[in-house]
């Protein structure tokens, strides 16, 4: 025997309790080459270039899914930032006719989300990109897999201040215009956003990129979890070594599958993006690594020193293990898909003030959370602009996802049902920020960025 | 020429009882596949573990049909069956 029967146990435990799983197969593709001076013609490359795609991606992860045992929870298509493709078909019915084309082939292929309906403004924004957020509320309503995305800053250009100011009333409308505000959940706006990340909502396919490259994330927060239990009483320098290891484990099986469907699919291998992500799966929650630290709820203080932990451990434990990590690559703390950061906020453990402090050292940011609908425009993109500062200063992808749901006040409940999960709408400092932000322009860089 | 070896885990895990290797043993018999290895053993979570490193080369059946009857077979013994290609291994516990 190859192996010993405890190894094939820990593997096998890691599927069958622990939910380690594929979280999704994102297939970047270029759409540049769909574009032509007729729309029809144009909207028609599109779907049909999508719909190809997707359906291979779909059989080839299933397949694999069968050959080695472990899930393949979703899979999803990235595509060319819609503003660079729209630059000739420049009318507002047009972006939506073409999220409504994405939409469809994304609904005919069997895919449940398509990333890429959004721009690169960190500088500056031009008539299209201006005219893609003029319609996003519309798109983000009306088309149920679309998802959008605007990078408004980076650590070497600063952040695009002027684009922040229409972030709040866009989402104000949106969520004016869905059930629940849901149509918010797809949008996500970033800095330093990286052009290979294979999670929704904020998946693109960058302009750096081939025509088509395979990007898989890899999650497992119940096996980190199982680990960290296993070792109750050690310090910290074993414990990120534990963390370390296992996340070397489940970062090789991502490698793995991304390889061997990357080369049944005939196209490049992208990367693999080992983060911690949770599922509304009891269990499957990133506040239960934390608590398992020995926090009694995440929110308390010392949570941020065991989140720097978990997230130096999973990078270092990832990098060991490919050679191909990339996209957000670390943890993910959203409230409303992780039932450990939905009861810490109820308990009172955890506020805004709290979980922005800890987006300092995870991976992404903000990430689904509620606020009362009544929350003024210019304080949503204050809360945007303090997180995305923190991005553009330390030189890290940071990124909200906020929703602020109509007739909601703080401590009420808001369930989004499916993946989205359940969030509790938290409390917004009620001071007003409103003559700061007015003041538009775009923040500097950082002197550290001047390293030419 | 000879056919390229295709090796595969089956991972019985649940509670001992009598029969477990007898049943899966007579069903890849009957799916022409060869039993290269057999272990067994008590977890320290008390968990009975039992695996297979079985030769599908031969197999009368895809790993899909495989995968679904073993998971049959792991449902009347009420027990849970993972059939996993050895690469995955490869790839997770050796460097």
């Amino acid at each position: 025997m190859p192996f010993e029967v405890e190894e094939i146990y820990e593997t096998a435990s890691m599927i069958l309790r622990q939910h380690l799983d594929i979280r999704t197969t994102t297939l970047g593709l270029n759409l540049k080459d769909c574009i032509d001076s007729d729309f029809g013609v144009f909207r028609k490359n599109v779907y049909d270039k999508v719909c190809s795609h997707a359906e291979r991606l779909i059989a080839e992860s299933a397949r694999l899914e069968r050959k080695y045992g472990i899930p393949v929870v979703n899979k999803r298509i990235a595509v060319t930032p819609v503003n660079l493709i729209m630059e000739t078909h420049c009318e507002p019915e047009k972006f939506l006719e073409m999220a409504q084309t994405l939409d469809a082939a994304a609904r005919d292929a069997g895919v449940d989300f398509i990333g890429g309906f959004g721009a690169l403004v960190q500088k500056g924004l031009t008539r299209a990109d201006s005219m893609l957020i003029e319609v996003l509320p519309d798109v983000l309503s009306q088309t149920e897999r679309v998802c959008s995305f605007l990078n408004v800053g980076s650590f070497v250009s600063g952040m695009n201040l002027d684009a922040v100011n229409r972030i709040g009333p866009m989402l104000k409308q949106t969520a004016a215009k869905s059930e629940n505000a849901v149509g918010c959940a797809k949008f996500v706006v970033f800095v330093n956003a990286p052009e290979d990340n294979p999670f929704m909502a904020g998946a693109f396919h960058g302009v750096g990129e081939a025509d088509a490259a395979l990007n898989i994330g890899i999650s497992g927060p119940g096996v980190v979890r199982s680990v960290v239990e296993q070792n109750r009483d050690c310090d910290l320098t074993r414990l990120s070594e534990v963390i370390k290891r296992t996340v070397f484990k489940i970062t090789r099986a991502g490698e793995l599958i991304g390889r061997e469907l990357a080369g049944a699919l005939g196209i490049g291998f992208g990367i693999v993006d080992i983060s911690l992500a949770s599922t509304t799966a009891r269990g499957d929650s990133v506040a239960g690594v934390i608590e398992a630290f020995g926090i009694e709820k995440i929110g308390a203080h010392g949570s941020t020193l065991a989140l720097a932990l978990l997230m130096n451990a999973v990078k270092k434990g990832g990098a060991m293990a490919s050679g191909n990590v990339g996209g957000l690559s670390g943890t993910f703390i959203p409230i409303s898909e992780d039932s450990g950061m939905i009861d810490a906020v109820c308990a009172g453990a955890l506020g805004l003030d709290k979980l922005e402090a800890l987006t300092a050292v995870c991976s992404v940011g903000l990430d689904m959370f509620a606020v009362p609908g009544d929350t003024p425009e210019e304080t949503l993109c204050a809360i945007i602009a303090d997180e995305l500062a923190i991005g553009v200063i330390n030189n890290k992808t940071t990124a909200v996802r906020v929703i602020p749901v109509p007739g909601k006040k703080a401590g009420d409940l808001v369930q989004f049902g499916g993946l989205l999960g359940t969030a509790p709408v938290m409390h917004v400092n009620g001071f007003s920020s409103r003559q700061f932000l007015k003041r538009g322009g775009r923040l500097p860089a950082s002197v550290t960025s001047m390293r030419n | 020429m000879e056919k390229k070896k295709e090796m595969v885990f089956i991972t019985v895990i649940g509670e001992d009882k009598k029969g477990i290797v007898a049943t899966v043993a007579t069903y890849l018999y009957h799916q022409n596949i060869n039993i290269i290895d057999i272990n067994q053993r008590i977890m320290p979570d008390g968990c009975f573990v039992m695996s297979m490193f079985v030769d599908v080369c031969d197999a009368a059946v895809n790993m899909e049909e495989l995968s679904l009857g073993l998971e049959k077979i792991g449902q009347d013994l009420a027990m849970s069956v993972q059939v996993q290609h050895e690469n995955i291994f490869r790839m997770m516990h050796r460097i």
